[in-house]
């Protein structure tokens, strides 16, 4: 690149094209601060760090084949009757929007294909933040400084499952509608409001003449309008904080060590949107999705069975399939329980995984910055809470689906109701439980690993006939990587009489943190890590495995 | 049906249709013969009732009863007609496995057309009920295939889904998938409501409406029908669609991650 | 690619150390930070053979990226958009969309995969090290901050002046009202609309299917019958919001099945008029499983029970389906016998 320059080539003012372009904006923009920066910026590598590239690269392929879609839909309820080219809708009423998603389909050349690029990198996007999301989580990488970059990714999740539904219902597909019509009636449920939340939406009556055209708005402008800032300010935030790393030989809190932004993450986070772009156009090649000509045009007295919304939204699917029919009627009025209470806990499942950085925040009440990232198995109970926490998701899930588990595991859709309705207080207690013994497992393991080294699998005969397993030991940068990280100590309510002996209130959040922070670091929360004495004490008699 | 319409190239095709020509003439001859030819007919059909009767004894008595009148194993045949016998046994339903869970499968046949063809003659003899149809009932010609669709979509698809997968009922029960089942046991099933499913009858669902539906079945479920889009995953909807995506295209992705994050191979001195 | 070819100087030397013993850069801490490795070299940093290889089949990456996007235009020239096409083990599909697709994901994945294993092969993998620095500004800037402030807000005298003050804020505060104001005409008030449905006195029902009207016999037990309101129909501007409340559900049942006394006063010769609409959020409630009389919703999964006056059996529905009263008119056909007494379709805070 021509724009790494020295004053004196400036200065002679015969410098190559590209150099003057590059005077030429720094001299309004400032680019050569900026490049200074940046341009060699480090990052390091590792695959669970790409997670977030692929949203990132999978948010730009929607709104490029988005864009391209605009072009030939028509976002309006008009009812038309088709006479177009697929013969089974042949003479049928239908609005325009579905009319149109039929003509993009078998009458645009490609616009079957941007469709299903777009609708398949909605799916991977939504599935992709959330194993991002995930990865950031299990490696506490949301500590302090990165708890606001946490949560501007939470908001993308959540608007991006939004975007994804009001865009799943732009077709005005028999399934769609389908969904619509769950909406209205969760709308309704809104104790007060709810009829007129409904009306105002609707345009009145469901379903009315009105919410494609809303919805389409909503899609295409205000929602991504805004994820598109957020991911602006995700990925500054990402640049100024720089990335974390892994514990290891030379990595510590203070530095970051990895690969450069020029060439090397260039060509690579450049060639990765090349190949999510590429593998998303040959799964749009091999695989239908949402083929609207064989659900046909969505009319309220209709429905199929495996009425399903997508992914992202199962687990809300299952939290209304699940709940019993509770409704209460007083003074006139329906308190409609059945449908509010999903409809409450629906926001809280999400709010649960995006204030947890918080609680641990203030559980540990440590104020540092952290850019080495944990290790699950060395922090048991957020990795704990976290296991818990994906399963009562999949167990939501799967009630969202239950009627094909039902037919495919040739099963009973009221046992299978009944065991989510139980699942789903019990199984993430479970959870919670096996992961925390799991991951204290696993840190006796390390201490073993460090304290007597590594099984190697070769067996010794001891002159007295003993047979042993020979331990190799570790290396320094083994040791160094498995004895890194910190462990805290339970913090203990302050004494309870001040300096003038005078008894002090020890409040109950006081209270409540002590007996969470020793949860968290006591005797049952992790396992003491090797100490250089322990270590010492080991290696220096000999023979001793 | 797909069969049919499979073999309609075959070469020996012509021959068979040559042979039906050849049976209808014969079936117009007995219907405008003389008297003592429709007799002989009678006593055909009769001895057919008897050797369905001695198939029914056989096979069935134990569960619907000598003459058909039911007992606590299974319900009375007596007025189901042809139609409920040809869809029950020619899709090996019946007879039915002692002990059933919730609903009684799809099996092979254990019948022969011949066999079934009798015992629904029986059947049909012990009261008044839908008779078998015939081709120009549920074949393709003269359907309207849209308007079938919007039939599909109003009286079947609640049960067994947009282009006739199959879909699950209360307590283990389900609405069999449709991929495979032959035009003529479509019409029957709907004609005379098996198991848990309603019947359509010709009141309410007209003969041609009927006849859309299967053309739309077809046209949408049939062995040569295209997936203009690929993979039809199931054309179960959106579970499957999201399963996709998570194992294949967030799977490769991954995939594509690990390798753009792995290091190089070192040179090393081995 | 062995190592055999490469030439022996230019080998590095082992970095993995010999079983049994380990060498430790620090005796007296042995978990201490031993420092970044050295940089190990790849075989295409001495082995310009293999860098030649890499190079090479990065050029090939980008020439079949060339070569699959004159591809995506030649299928997209010369495949007609129906054209069908069979292919294991995908099955009849369209062959456009295949081509198009594969030869555009060729294309881009090429450019990709040549691009990260240029990084991979050739780009330098020496690690390096940037240093981080505190987010949290030093005391000095805080302090500098501060001032500044207190600076900037005294001059204002927003503190002094209250008047201007709370003046502002309440100016600030009201005029959002505006905006809020603009939305009112969304949509219209609900009223009693969700109270109501095409359904009257004398109304006949038309059969959703041959859209004619019914008489009691062409219903006949185990069958199930979908009806709207006599003289609304597809084309009607209306069709979708009023079909949307208006959609029966009809049933005949043994009388002596029936359990409910007014479901039983209600019908007509055991044939039942019910509701397609499920009460708990609005679909099309109408999986009938006839020996059992129960109807399930395939959305979420609440049955009714058809012979107990539509009660709720199972699943997330409050209330049972609402019935309407039926009957037979001079002529033979059935009608209503008015509208349904309660509101159709899912629960709202107004329904009481």
């Amino acid at each position: 690149m021509s724009t790494t320059t020295t004053p004196e080539s400036r200065s002679r003012g015969k410098a190559p094209a590209g150099e003057r372009v590059a005077d030429w904006a720094d001299g309004r923009l400032g680019i050569y601060s900026l490049a200074k920066a940046n341009m060699r910026k480090i990052f390091p590598d590792h695959p669970s760090f790409m997670l977030g590239e692929i949203c990132l690269y999978s948010f730009l392929i929607i709104i490029l084949t988005g864009v391209y879609l605009t072009l030939f839909f028509h976002p309006s309820m008009n009812e038309v009757e088709y006479h177009g080219s697929y013969v089974p809708m042949q003479g049928q009423l239908m609005s325009e929007a579905y009319k149109s998603t039929l003509d993009i389909s078998f009458d645009v050349r490609g616009g079957l294909l941007i469709r299903q690029i777009h609708h398949w990198a909605a799916l991977v996007f939504l599935a992709g933040m959330f194993i991002h999301m995930m990865r950031v989580f299990f490696t506490g990488a949301f500590r302090k400084p990165r708890e606001i970059n946490w949560l501007f990714g939470f908001l993308l999740f959540v608007l991006g499952m939004f975007t994804g539904f009001t865009g799943y219902s732009l077709p005005d597909d028999l399934l769609s509608g389908t969904g619509i019509r769950f909406m209205e009636g969760a709308i309704l449920s809104v104790p007060i409001v709810g009829t007129y939340i409904s009306f105002f939406l609707f345009g009145g009556e469901f379903p009315g003449d009105d919410f494609v055209a809303r919805f389409f708005s909503i899609h295409v402008l205000l929602l991504p309008g805004i994820m598109l800032g957020l991911v602006v300010a995700h990925l500054i935030l990402v640049f100024y904080h720089k990335h974390t790393q892994f514990a290891g030989p030379g990595k510590t809190n203070k530095n970051v060590v990895g690969m450069p932004l020029l060439p090397v993450y260039m060509a690579k986070a450049g060639g990765f949107f090349f190949l999510v772009f590429g593998v998303l156009a040959a799964v749009a090649a091999i695989a239908t999705i949402n083929p609207i000509w064989a659900i046909g045009p969505y009319r309220p007295d209709m429905v199929s069975t495996g009425a399903q919304p997508d992914w992202y939204m199962g687990f809300s699917e299952g939290l209304i399939r699940v709940m019993p029919g509770w409704e209460i009627n007083f003074w006139g009025h329906t308190l409609v329980l059945g449908v509010f209470i999903p409809l409450l806990i629906f926001p809280l499942v999400l709010v649960a995984i995006a204030v947890y950085p918080f609680i641990e925040s203030w559980v540990t009440g440590d104020k540092r910055e952290h850019h080495i990232l944990d290790r699950p198995r060395n922090v048991p109970t957020r990795t704990a809470f976290g296991v818990a926490w994906i399963t009562l998701y999949f167990v939501l899930l799967v009630g969202g689906g239950n009627d094909l588990w039902a037919t495919h595991f040739h099963l009973s859709i009221n046992a299978i109701t009944w065991f989510v309705r139980i699942a789903f207080f019990v199984a993430p207690v479970l959870a919670f439980i096996v992961t925390k013994r799991i991951c204290l497992g696993l840190q006796r393991r390390d201490k073993d690993k460090v304290l007597h080294g590594r099984e190697s699998g070769i067996i010794k005969r001891l002159p007295h006939g003993e047979f042993i397993e020979v331990h190799e030991p570790l290396s320094q940068e083994q040791l160094h990587t498995l004895t890194a990280h910190e462990q805290y100590q339970p913090a203990e309510i302050g004494p309870a009489v001040d300096e003038n002996g005078v008894r002090r209130k020890v409040s109950a959040t006081e209270k409540l943190r002590a007996k969470l922070s020793k949860g968290y670091y006591g005797d049952d929360g992790q396992i003491p890590k090797p100490t250089v004495e322990e270590y010492k004490e080991i290696t220096s008699g000999h023979g001793h495995h | 049906m797909k069969k049919l319409s499979a073999r309609r190239r075959h070469p020996l095709a012509a021959l068979v249709v040559l042979l039906l020509a050849l049976a209808c003439t014969g079936g117009l001859y007995a219907v405008f013969a003389p008297a003592d030819k429709a007799q002989a007919d009678e006593s055909a059909q009769t001895l057919t009732i008897e050797e369905g009767k001695k198939l029914y004894t056989v096979g069935c008595a134990s569960c619907h009863g000598t003459g058909g009148q039911g007992t606590s194993d299974g319900p009375s045949v007596v007025g189901v007609g042809a139609a409920a016998v040809d869809f029950q046994v020619s899709t090996g339903r019946m007879p039915a496995a002692t002990s059933q869970g919730a609903q009684v499968p799809r099996k092979k046949a254990i019948y022969n057309q011949a066999e079934i063809d009798q015992l629904a003659a029986y059947i049909a003899s012990l009261g008044a009920g839908p008779a078998v149809p015939t081709e120009a009932q549920y074949g393709p010609e003269g359907a309207d295939i849209a308007k079938g669709g919007e039939l599909f979509r109003n009286n079947c698809a609640q049960c067994h889904n947009f282009t006739g997968k199959g879909g699950a009922l209360t307590h283990g029960k389900y609405a069999p998938s449709l991929d495979g089942v032959a035009p003529k046991h479509i019409y029957e099933a709907m004609l005379t409501g098996p198991q848990n499913m309603p019947s359509f009858p010709d009141t309410t669902l007209s003969e041609q409406n009927k006849k859309d539906i299967i053309a739309y079945l077809n046209a949408v479920n049939g062995e040569e029908t295209e997936s203009p889009g690929g993979l039809t995953l199931g054309g179960l909807g959106p579970v499957s669609e999201g399963l996709f995506a998570w194992v294949f295209g967030l799977g490769a992705l991954i995939a594509a991650a690990v390798w753009v994050a792995a290091r190089t191979a070192k040179a090393k001195k081995s | 690619m062995s190592s055999h070819d490469i030439p022996e100087e230019n080998l590095p030397d082992a970095q993995d150390t010999p079983h049994g013993t380990v060498k430790l850069a620090d005796e007296r801490n042995p978990f201490a930070d031993p420092g970044l490795p050295p940089h190990e070299h790849r075989i295409q940093d001495i082995d310009e053979r293999a860098a030649k290889r890499s190079e090479r089949t990065v050029a090939l990456l980008f020439t079949l990226s060339m070569l699959a996007t004159v591809g995506f235009i030649a299928s997209y020239v010369t495949i007609p958009v129906d054209k069908s096409v069979y292919i294991f083990p995908l099955g009849h599909i369209g062959a456009l969309n295949f081509a198009l697709g594969m030869t555009l994901g060729v294309a881009l994945f090429a450019i990709g995969a040549g691009a990260v294993h240029w990084a991979r092969t050739l780009m330098s993998d020496q690690e390096l090290t940037d240093e981080r620095h505190p987010v949290e500004a030093s005391p000095e800037t805080k302090a500098q901050v501060m001032d500044d402030f207190r600076q900037g807000a005294k001059e204002s005298a927003l503190g002094r002046r209250k008047l201007i003050r709370n003046t502002m804020f309440g100016a600030l505060a009201l005029f959002p009202l505006s905006g809020v104001v603009l939305l009112r005409d969304l949509g219209p008030l609900p009223g009693t609309k969700l109270r109501h449905t095409l359904w009257s006195k004398g109304k006949l029902l038309v059969n959703m299917n041959t859209n004619e009207p019914m008489r009691p016999s062409d219903i006949i037990v185990g069958s199930l019958t979908f009806a709207k309101p006599e003289g609304l129909e597809e084309h009607d501007h209306e069709f979708q919001t009023q079909i949307a409340k208006a959609a029966l559900m009809l049933v005949r049942i043994k009388p002596d099945d029936i359990k409910d006394k007014r479901q039983l006063e209600w019908s007509h010769e055991g044939i039942v008029a019910y509701s397609k609409i499920c009460t708990h959020v609005g679909c099309p409630i109408s999986l009938y499983e006839q020996q059992t009389h129960h109807a399930l919703c395939p959305c979420h999964q609440s049955t009714f029970d058809l012979s107990d006056g539509a009660r709720v059996i199972f699943g997330p529905a409050g209330h049972a389906l609402p019935q309407l009263r039926i009957g037979v008119n001079d002529e033979g056909y059935l009608e209503a016998l008015g509208d349904f007494d309660e509101p159709v379709g899912p629960a709202f805070w107004e329904r009481g």
